[in-house]
C-alpha cells in the first residue's frame, strides 16, 4: 500500500505537466494510472516524458479494439517505464474506425519499430513516417487484420438461408 | 507471376544497402530450418564474404493467434494457452496471467501458494537457463555440455509431473492459488535436486569458463552498452549483462519475493561472454530462492477462498446446495470479471514478460496482451549482428536465448 502512495507522488509532475500542456484525461484503476491523450499530442508527450522525467523504456505498445463502436473504434495503449526510479506510466490514444493512423515513435524509442509493425499486421492501424511499414507475423500477402473484432476466429461461418446474405454483406472480412 | 525470393528482395530493397542492389554483397538465407535459429527463425543476411553486413529477422513462423484465440475463452480455459507461448517458461507465463487475472478482481492468494509459485517459478528459470546453456553450446559445437544440463533439466521435469502431472504444458497455477496441493514427495524431490546442483554448476563451469576456445568465441563477441539496450527493450540477463540491475523480483517484488535473500548479477562487458556468466550466476541465485522458500514454507489452503472465482471443493458439494451453486456457475459460464484493464509484469528467464488484460465485464477476456521479452531481445540482433562473421552471429543467437513461441505468439 506504502509503495502504492509512493507512486503516486512520485508520478504527480508527469501527470500534471502532460494535463497542462496536453490536456491529458488522468484515470487512475487498481493504483495503475492511465493518461489519455489525443493522437496529435503523442510524439510530443512521450518525448517530454522521455527526455524531462526519464521514462527511457517503452514497455507495452498495443492496440484494442471496440468495434462496432466506430468514434474511437481503437485505443493504442502504450506503458512506459523509467529505469532509473522504477515508475511505470501508462497511455491511451484513442483513433476512429477510418483509415487510423498515428505518429511513429521510432524517433525516441528503437523498439517501437517492430511493436508498430505488429499493431499494423494485427489492428491495420498505419503509423506515419515509420521506416519500414512491413506485415510482420503474418504472411506478407495476407488479407485482412486478425485481432480486429470484426475478423472470424479462423473459421468460416456457415451459409444458411436465413443469414446468408448477412455474410455475404461482411465479406471480405475487415477491409482496410 | 514473381517468383518467392523476387518478392522477398522487392521487400526488402528498401533496408538493404545500394551494394546489394549492385550485386557487391550477397544475400543469403538463413534459416527457417536452420539448425541454430532456435526453432522457426528465417534471417536474411546481407554479407560481405563472411561478414555480415545486415541482417533482417523474418518472425512469424509460430504465430498461433493466442491472443485472438485468448478473447473467445472464458479465463480459466484461457489459461491453458498461456503454457505455449513460451515453451521453456510454462510456469512464469501461468504465473503472470494469474497476476493479472487476481490484480483485476482484487483476488487474494494464501501465502502457502504464493511460496509454492515462487519455488516453481525459480526451478523453471534453472531448467530454461540449463537449455539455453546446452543449446548455447552445442552451437558452438560443444556437444558435451548439452548431455549434461538435460540431465539435471529432466529432474526438474520430473517435479514438476509430479506436481502437475505434465513435465511441459503445466497449467499448475490458477487464479487464486494453484490447482491443487503438491504431493508428499514433492520436498523431498526438490531437497534432493538442491543437494547435487551445487556441484552440477560447477562441472559446467569446469567445462566452459576457462575454455580458451568458448573464450574465444565469446568474448568481445556482440557488444551491447547499457544505452542501446534501454532504447531497444532489451531486459532480462541481456539488459543485466550490460551493468543495469533491473531485476523485477527485487525492483517491484510480487509472490513474496522481498522475503527471500538473493542477489542480482551483473556484468559490465555487455558481451556474450558476459550473458553467459550473468545466467551462471543467475541459477545459482535462484537456486538459494528454492532453498529459502522451502525452509519458510508455510502450511494451509492453497487457493482463495473467494467462491465467486475458485470452484469450491468437491468435499463440500455433497453437503452444500451454496457449493453446487458455485461449481455450475463456474464451470459452465465461467466467472464475470470486473470491468478495466491492468498491466501486470514478471521476471521471466530471458526478462520483463508482462500481460496486459482488459475486461469489459463478461467471463472472457476482451484483450490479453503479451509483452513477451525475446521480441524485444531479438529485434536488437541486427545492431549486435553488422560487422560479425557469421559464425559469430551463431554464438549471438545462442545467447540472446530467444525462444520462438514466445516471439511469435
Amino acid at each position: 500500500m506504502e509503495m502504492v502512495q509512493d507512486m503516486n507522488n512520485e508520478l504527480g509532475s508527469p501527470v500534471s505537466t502532460l494535463v497542462e500542456r496536453f490536456g491529458a484525461d488522468v484515470q487512475e484503476f487498481r493504483g495503475q494510472t492511465t493518461l489519455v491523450i489525443s493522437p496529435e499530442n503523442i510524439f510530443d508527450a512521450c518525448q517530454v516524458l522521455r527526455d524531462e522525467f526519464s521514462y527511457d523504456f517503452l514497455e507495452v505498445e498495443t492496440a484494442v479494439d471496440y468495434w462496432p463502436q466506430q468514434d474511437p473504434r481503437f485505443h493504442v495503449v502504450y506503458q512506459l517505464y523509467s529505469i532509473e526510479k522504477h515508475l511505470r506510466i501508462g497511455l491511451r490514444v484513442p483513433l476512429s474506425g477510418h483509415s487510423p493512423s498515428l505518429p511513429t515513435l521510432e524517433g525516441l524509442y528503437a523498439n517501437a519499430n517492430w511493436r508498430e509493425r505488429e499493431i499494423w499486421d494485427m489492428f491495420g492501424i498505419r503509423f506515419e513516417g515509420h521506416s519500414d511499414p512491413r506485415r510482420i507475423l503474418m504472411p506478407h500477402d495476407w488479407q485482412g487484420h486478425p485481432l480486429r473484432k470484426d475478423y472470424p476466429l479462423g473459421y468460416e461461418e456457415v451459409q444458411f438461408s436465413f443469414n446468408a446474405e448477412e455474410i455475404d454483406r461482411n465479406k471480405p472480412y475487415a477491409e482496410e | 507471376m514473381l517468383d518467392q525470393s523476387e518478392v522477398a528482395f522487392n521487400e526488402l530493397r528498401h533496408l538493404v544497402s545500394e551494394r546489394a542492389i549492385k550485386g557487391e554483397t550477397m544475400l543469403l538465407n538463413m534459416g527457417p530450418q536452420h539448425p541454430s535459429t532456435h526453432g522457426v527463425l528465417r534471417l536474411l543476411l546481407e554479407m560481405d564474404g563472411e561478414i555480415v553486413v545486415n541482417c533482417f529477422p523474418d518472425i512469424g513462423f509460430l504465430h498461433t493467434g493466442i491472443e485472438k484465440n485468448m478473447e473467445a475463452k472464458t479465463y480459466e480455459k484461457a489459461a491453458v494457452m498461456t503454457d505455449r507461448l513460451d515453451y521453456l517458461n510454462n510456469l512464469g507465463n501461468n504465473l503472470v496471467y494469474c497476476m493479472a487475472i487476481e490484480k483485476l478482481a482484487e483476488l487474494d492468494v494464501p501465502p502457502r501458494a504464493q511460496a509454492m509459485r515462487v519455488i516453481l517459478t525459480e526451478l523453471q528459470r534453472i531448467s530454461s537457463h540449463l537449455v539455453w546453456l546446452g543449446t548455447h553450446t552445442l552451437d558452438l559445437a560443444a556437444i558435451s555440455v548439452f548431455w549434461y544440463t538435460f540431465r539435471e533439466r529432466e529432474l526438474i521435469l520430473d517435479i514438476f509431473e509430479m506436481v502437475s502431472g505434465q513435465r511441459m504444458m503445466t497449467t499448475y497455477f490458477r487464479p487464486g492459488g494453484l490447482w491443487r496441493d503438491v504431493p508428499v514427495e514433492f520436498e523431498e524431490a526438490v531437497r534432493q535436486f538442491i543437494d547435487i546442483f551445487p556441484q552440477r554448476i560447477l562441472e559446467y563451469e569446469a567445462m566452459l569458463s576457462e575454455n580458451p576456445i568458448f573464450i574465444e568465441r565469446t568474448r568481445n563477441i556482440g557488444i551491447l552498452n547499457s544505452k542501446d539496450a534501454v532504447n531497444w527493450g532489451v531486459t532480462g540477463p541481456m539488459l543485466r549483462a550490460t551493468g543495469v540491475p533491473h531485476d523485477l523480483r527485487k525492483i517491484d517484488p510480487y509472490m513474496g519475493y522481498e522475503q527471500y535473500e538473493f542477489v542480482v548479477p551483473t556484468h559490465t562487458d555487455g558481451d556474450t561472454y558476459a550473458r553467459y556468466l550473468v545466467r551462471m550466476e543467475e541459477m545459482r541465485q535462484s537456486l538459494r530462492i528454492v532453498q529459502q522458500a522451502l525452509e519458510k514454507l508455510p502450511y494451509g489452503p492453497v487457493r482463495s477462498n473467494n467462491r465467486k472465482f475458485v470452484p469450491p471443493p468437491r468435499s463440500e458439494l455433497s453437503t452444500s446446495m451454496e457449493a453446487v451453486i458455485h461449481h455450475f456457475k463456474l464451470w459452465t459460464d465461467g466467472f464475470d470479471m470486473p470491468e478495466g484493464s491492468v498491466y501486470v509484469a514478471a521476471e521471466s528467464p530471458r526478462g520483463v514478460l508482462g500481460v496486459y488484460l482488459e475486461s469489459d465485464g463478461s467471463p472472457k477476456p476482451y484483450r490479453v496482451y503479451w509483452r513477451t521479452p525475446s521480441f524485444d531481445n531479438l529485434q536488437v540482433l541486427p545492431t549486435l549482428a553488422k560487422g560479425h562473421l557469421v559464425a559469430d552471429l551463431v554464438a549471438l543467437m545462442g545467447s540472446t536465448d530467444f525462444v520462438l513461441g514466445d516471439i511469435d505468439r
